[in-house]
């Protein structure tokens, strides 16, 4: 599917962190009864993880769950799966009230890189980092724009914005990230 | 004359000399200087003039408190007026100019002013420049504002960028003295989070000047150590230049972070605001001293008697080889001894006490010192630097009984607690008689969301001055374990409340005993105002300007409202203060905008085609956050010409819209019709699957609030189409009632409108592009106006929806948004052949207008309901219930008299005015012409030649026809027929092929 481009093509810039555009990303937006036996069952066979607690989300390789509010999910998939995978969480949680919607294209991904990546965030979110715990999604506001985050690795941050404010959000982190402004200098 | 001394200064090091310029002058300072110590000590004693009368100023404190020692800093891009002298520190380099004043500092004509004080006295504007009425508009207020204002708006871009970050914290402790600093020694090891910040660049406050001892050594390595201690300790951040600017409600703290004032240029960001969440605030911000008030303590020269002490101590800077005390307590004595100790003279310290002799008053008089008890200053002598003081007894009138002559004089009349940030929630005062001062009252402070106390006040802050008692009160504020810190520090006798010297002063005297010495106000204008009627504090503030300039009234507040409850025959406390807002000092403007500046000074939405429009002439249009192209223009061309063209070639070849920016929201589940049904005027569960119908919402309030093509996706699933701005607000406004109101209904809802790019494809050869493309069977046959299909399209997953917004035969196609730009690009290039064009949103309103189709914003205000546009065919008579059906219902919604959607057509062809009212016979209640009706939407028709209008007239749709006056500009009238609003074709031949 070579058509299909990432909101910023994969720019990306080095500061004291750097931040990049991470490309596309299979992303489905799963409503309704999250404690259902059908639920766990449609979660687990498309990312091979439970459904996620509160403010959780449950990582699997390149696949994810994680939790968006008390009836909603957030599905991560590969790009190219993520067709299919509506296809099979419609079909799993058949007879149930759901909704099942790919918003693939609806958003952009970004990284935040380094052992300061927490400094850049600080800057735009108003998040309490010492008491974020592992495995936590936030979902919060980078300046002016909604997003979410989580910690995808050590020293790693993955963002989520919609595609339409792309732009808009690395410039925030371009700056936020810029060599000097660094929160707690050495 | 002021000037540097041969040793000493704590805070300066000599070996790291600076230059920088006053007034175009080069000077010389050290590292560590301010720009006032620096100042000071190349003798520039006047480094400005004061706002109304233009006299000379000069430095009187050396912190925030400063109100007078006001420059233009910087040049170009980095020019910044009003940098306040004592808390800016010298760096290489640095150009001041001083303020208000022309031609020249040393000349200015404006202290004309002065000669004319009498005529100028407090509520002087409001008095003066009532009549003649027109004149405060046409002479007075132009003439003012040409002469008021401190300081020159900078012209240049700002070169520096600033920035916010968030943090949390257990507590805060603002202010770096030892209070400050034994409270995050004590917090730090019970393992909270702690920030401790500090205004200044350098920790210890007060105590590290006064020579306090602090468990057996100097204060100065107590601090060393403290800070040490406390930088050790994981859980404490500390931060200096940091000053604690507001306090909000549930602990929200803003601290202003000055990172690179002092290193302008190094590539950081110049401020930095931090957005603190604050489990707890201690304030440990020290206190001010207050001024005296005698005549001519307005003159260069006559400093704070603790600045005086700050600048020779921290920066050996003397104010003069003589300095004359006067104080009512026993503090300016450290002054009068640390003066000695630099080897200067002091001629006398003139004590307004009827008695001074605590241990401080003897040890002067042990070391020589002249101390003339009971008496005051009756006036300073010297005009731009003092010269010398006469004295005067106390208890009397003010008659001179001597004169010295001194450089400077060091006043002292109290101190006063720094409480603002323990009041910016509503912390309440006490008044403390015995040592003349507002204290935070702790049993009313500000509390929490929890109803507990979110400040707590500590030291100086807190009314204490004695070192000893500073630390025992930080140490349990912060609930230290074992015993805290010990202070030696001599006892201070009783100081004596002196708000006027002498006490008896008469008019003349009081007239030149300046309060607000920025703002020029005096003890005469405070008492004038009480005369006159002024009793509430506030009122007085306003009407007098006191503490109104850029300091705030640090250190003239306490004393203007002693004066003003003297006038007055009341106590103080019943006089009260006027409010503490935040900020404590002023911010930069810069660090309240954060980053938003240029490119992200706001989000922008940009559709996945932004890029193509942006190289193709794209003139841009704001929609909501969006940018939109207007049109786009080739070479040469005009926005009018361009439309035009636009609108020709999808009238008769094919032309594409992108119109990504629709609002597509999948409501879903067992009761989504029902949902839908109330949401929409019209019956949207009966919709069959494949299908498409255009439907109304209106507020509860049956006043059309947006429209949209809604599409039956499946048996429990529907795509409501929105405005581009609505698509936030409806998808709230859906889950506004479902969560709230039919909480039990069975719905979901998911807002797609950045998944899809969509473009509209309109025109009559848009069926030959799309069948060139190839994949989908688009024939009139197969897929009938108002239905939408699936399957891929020119190797595209496309949604086809076919309806029409210009009436032509018309597709809307949905794909990826990821995959838009490549559709777009295939749309062009499949369409070269048909003649295909880009044409933009107004292209799209005129050709809307020219079918008579209702745009909302335009035909809508707000105050719109369906019915008024001739909407009833969409309104359903079968549903019992729907959102504004009630409302519409009421006897002003369903009268006949309201006004109603027509077409108009001018009489010449030319384009009426948008917003343009008919008039009708005869004047309203007010006098006022009546009307009968307004231009909603107006252009220019390419496609039929001339101009064409829809606006909304009473009774319009009974009077085709008639002919109705627009008066517009120049008393010119425009005279336009009533028309049906449907302009091209009519019977919607085109659309149907």
């Amino acid at each position: 599917m070579s058509k299909a481009v990432s909101a910023l093509e994969g720019v990306s810039h080095n500061g004291f962190v750097a931040v990049a555009e991470a490309g596309l990303r299979g992303m489905i937006t799963l409503r309704g009864d999250l404690a259902s036996a059908k639920m766990k069952k449609a979660v687990k066979a498309a990312t091979g993880t439970a459904v996620p607690a509160r403010r959780r989300i449950e990582l699997n390789g390149d696949k994810a769950a994680a939790w968006m509010s008390p009836d909603e999910l957030l599905i991560l998939v590969p790009y190219a799966d993520a067709v299919a995978t509506v296809a099979a969480l419609e079909a799993a949680l058949a007879g149930e009230h759901h909704l099942a919607a790919d918003v693939s294209d609806a958003r952009a991904v970004f990284t935040v890189k380094g052992a300061r990546a927490q400094e850049a965030l600080m800057k735009l979110c108003p998040v309490d980092f010492n008491t974020l715990a592992e495995g936590e999604i936030r979902r919060t506001r980078a300046a002016q724009v909604a997003c979410a985050f989580w910690k995808s690795a050590e020293d790693e941050f993955t963002l989520v914005s919609f595609r339409s404010v792309a732009g808009y959000v690395m410039g925030l982190l371009d700056v936020s990230a810029r060599p000097g402004s660094e929160l707690f200098p050495a | 004359m002021s000037t540097r001394l041969q040793k000493g200064g704590r805070l300066i090091d000599r070996t790291k000399p600076l230059s920088f310029s006053f007034n175009g002058k080069r000077m010389r300072g050290f590292a560590g200087d301010t720009l006032a110590s620096a100042l000071l000590g190349q003798d520039q004693m006047m480094v400005g003039r004061s706002f109304k009368y233009h006299r000379p100023r000069g430095v009187i404190a050396s912190g925030a408190e400063e109100p007078n020692g006001l420059v233009g800093l910087g040049q170009g891009g980095r020019f910044e007026p009003n940098q306040r002298l004592t808390t800016t520190e010298l760096f290489e380099g640095a150009e001041t100019a001083s303020q208000n004043h022309w031609p020249s500092l040393e000349f200015d004509v404006g202290a004309i002013n002065d000669r004319f004080a009498r005529f100028l006295p407090g509520g002087f504007y409001y008095k003066t420049f009532m009549f003649p009425r027109f004149a405060w508009k046409h002479v007075f207020e132009p003439v003012i504002r040409q002469s008021a204002g401190l300081g020159r708006v900078p012209q240049n871009r700002d070169e520096d960028r600033y920035e916010y970050a968030y943090a949390f914290a257990d507590l805060v402790i603002v202010g770096g003295g030892i209070a400050g600093l034994a409270a995050a020694l004590a917090a730090g090891r019970q393992g909270k989070r702690v920030w401790l910040i500090e205004q200044s660049a350098h920790w210890g406050g007060r105590a590290v000047v006064d020579a306090v001892q602090i468990e057996g050594t100097e204060a100065s390595d107590w601090v060393k150590d403290a800070v040490e201690a406390i930088e050790g300790m994981e859980n404490v951040t500390l931060r200096t230049r940091t000053m604690a600017s507001g306090l909000y409600d549930h602990g929200y703290l803003l601290m202003y972070e000055r990172i690179a004032d002092h290193t302008p240029g190094d590539g950081r960001p110049r401020h930095r605001l931090w957005r603190m969440r604050a489990g707890h605030v201690i304030t440990a911000t020290g206190a001010i001293e207050r001024p005296l008030s005698f005549a001519g303590n307005d003159i260069p020269g006559v400093m704070l008697a603790s600045a005086v002490r700050d600048y020779v101590v921290n920066w050996a800077v003397s104010p003069g080889d003589r300095t004359v005390i006067v104080t009512n307590n026993d503090d300016a004595y450290r002054t009068a001894l640390a003066l000695l100790d630099a080897g200067l003279v002091v001629p006398a310290i003139i004590d307004a006490r009827p008695e001074a002799k605590g241990p401080l008053p003897e040890a002067a008089r042990a070391r020589g010192l002249r101390v003339v008890e009971g008496h005051g200053i009756a006036k300073v002598k010297g005009s731009k630097r003092v010269t010398g003081v006469s004295l005067c007894v106390q208890a009397g009138e003010g008659a001179e009984l001597e004169t010295i002559s001194c450089d400077a004089v060091a006043m002292s009349g109290g101190w006063s607690p720094v409480v603002h940030l323990w009041s910016h929630c509503g912390g309440k005062l006490i008044w403390d008689e015995a040592q003349a001062m507002f204290r935070p009252d702790a049993k009313r402070p500000a509390t929490g969301a929890d109803g507990a106390a979110m400040v707590t006040a500590i030291g100086s802050a807190n009314g204490i001055l004695n070192a000893h008692e500073v630390l025992a009160d930080a140490h349990s504020a912060a609930g230290g374990k074992g015993a805290a810190p010990g202070a030696v520090c001599g006892e201070d006798a009783p100081m004596m409340p002196v708000w006027i010297m002498p006490q008896g002063a008469g008019p003349a005297l009081r007239m030149k005993m300046w309060l607000d010495p920025q703002n020029d106000v005096k003890v005469s204008d405070v008492q004038l105002a009480a005369r006159e009627g002024y009793e509430s504090v506030e009122h007085t503030k306003r009407y007098t300007t006191l503490g109104m300039a850029t300091d705030q009234g640090k250190i003239s507040n306490i004393n203007g409202l002693a004066v003003l409850s003297d006038a007055l025959n009341r106590g103080i406390p019943e006089t009260g203060t006027t409010t503490f807002r935040p900020p404590y000092t002023p911010i930069s403007m810069g660090a309240i905008a954060g980053e938003a500046r240029g490119e992200i000074f706001q989000p922008l939405r940009k559709t996945p085609m932004h890029g193509w429009h942006e190289t193709h002439g794209a003139h841009w249009e704001p929609v909501g956050q969006w940018r939109r192209a207007y049109c786009y223009l080739r070479h040469g061309e005009g926005v009018h010409d361009a439309v035009n063209r636009e609108i020709r070639n999808t009238r008769n070849a094919v032309g594409l819209l992108d119109a990504s920016t629709l609002g597509k929201i999948i409501v879903k589940g067992p009761d989504a019709g029902r949902f839908l049904d109330m949401l929409y005027t019209n019956m949207m569960s009966t919709l069959p699957v494949g299908k498409c119908r255009y439907g109304l919402m209106c507020s509860e309030n049956g006043f059309l609030s947006d429209d949209g093509v809604v599409v039956r996706l499946t048996e429990d699933s529907w795509l409501c189409h929105t405005t581009t701005g609505g698509a936030e607000r409806i998808h709230g406004w859906m889950e506004d009632w479902l969560q709230c109101e039919w909480w039990d209904w069975k719905v979901y809802t998911a807002n797609v409108t950045e998944e899809y790019a969509q473009v509209a494809i309109a025109g009559p050869n848009a069926r030959k592009l799309l069948e060139k493309l190839g994949g989908m069977d688009v024939s009139r046959e197969a897929f009938p106006a108002m239905e939408w299909r699936e399957g891929t399209l020119g190797g595209f997953r496309a949604r086809i929806y076919r309806i029409s917004f210009s009436g032509e035969l018309s597709y809307e196609v949905a794909v990826p948004a990821s995959e838009g730009r490549a559709f777009w690009d295939a749309l062009l290039a499949a369409g070269e052949e048909f003649g295909v064009m880009p044409y933009g949103t107004e292209a799209m309103h005129i050709m809307r207008a020219e079918k008579g189709f209702i745009m909302i914003g335009d035909e809508t205000d707000g105050t719109v309901i369906p019915q008024d546009l001739n909407l009833g065919w969409a309104i359903s008579k079968k549903k019992p219930d729907y959102l504004g059906k009630r409302a519409q219902e009421r006897s002003f919604m369903a009268s006949p008299d309201r006004w109603k959607l027509v077409g108009l057509e001018t009489l010449d062809g030319g384009v009426i005015p948008d917003g343009a009212y008919a008039v009708a016979e005869g004047v309203n209640a007010n006098g006022q012409r009546n009307t009968q009706g307004r231009v909603t939407s107006t252009y220019f028709s390419p496609t039929l030649g001339k101009g064409i209008a829809m606006g909304l007239v009473r009774h319009g749709p009974d009077r085709m026809g008639e002919v109705l006056d627009f008066p517009v500009d120049d008393g010119k009238v425009v005279k336009a027929r009533i028309v049906d609003p449907v302009f091209y074709d009519k019977e919607g031949e085109k659309q149907n092929v």
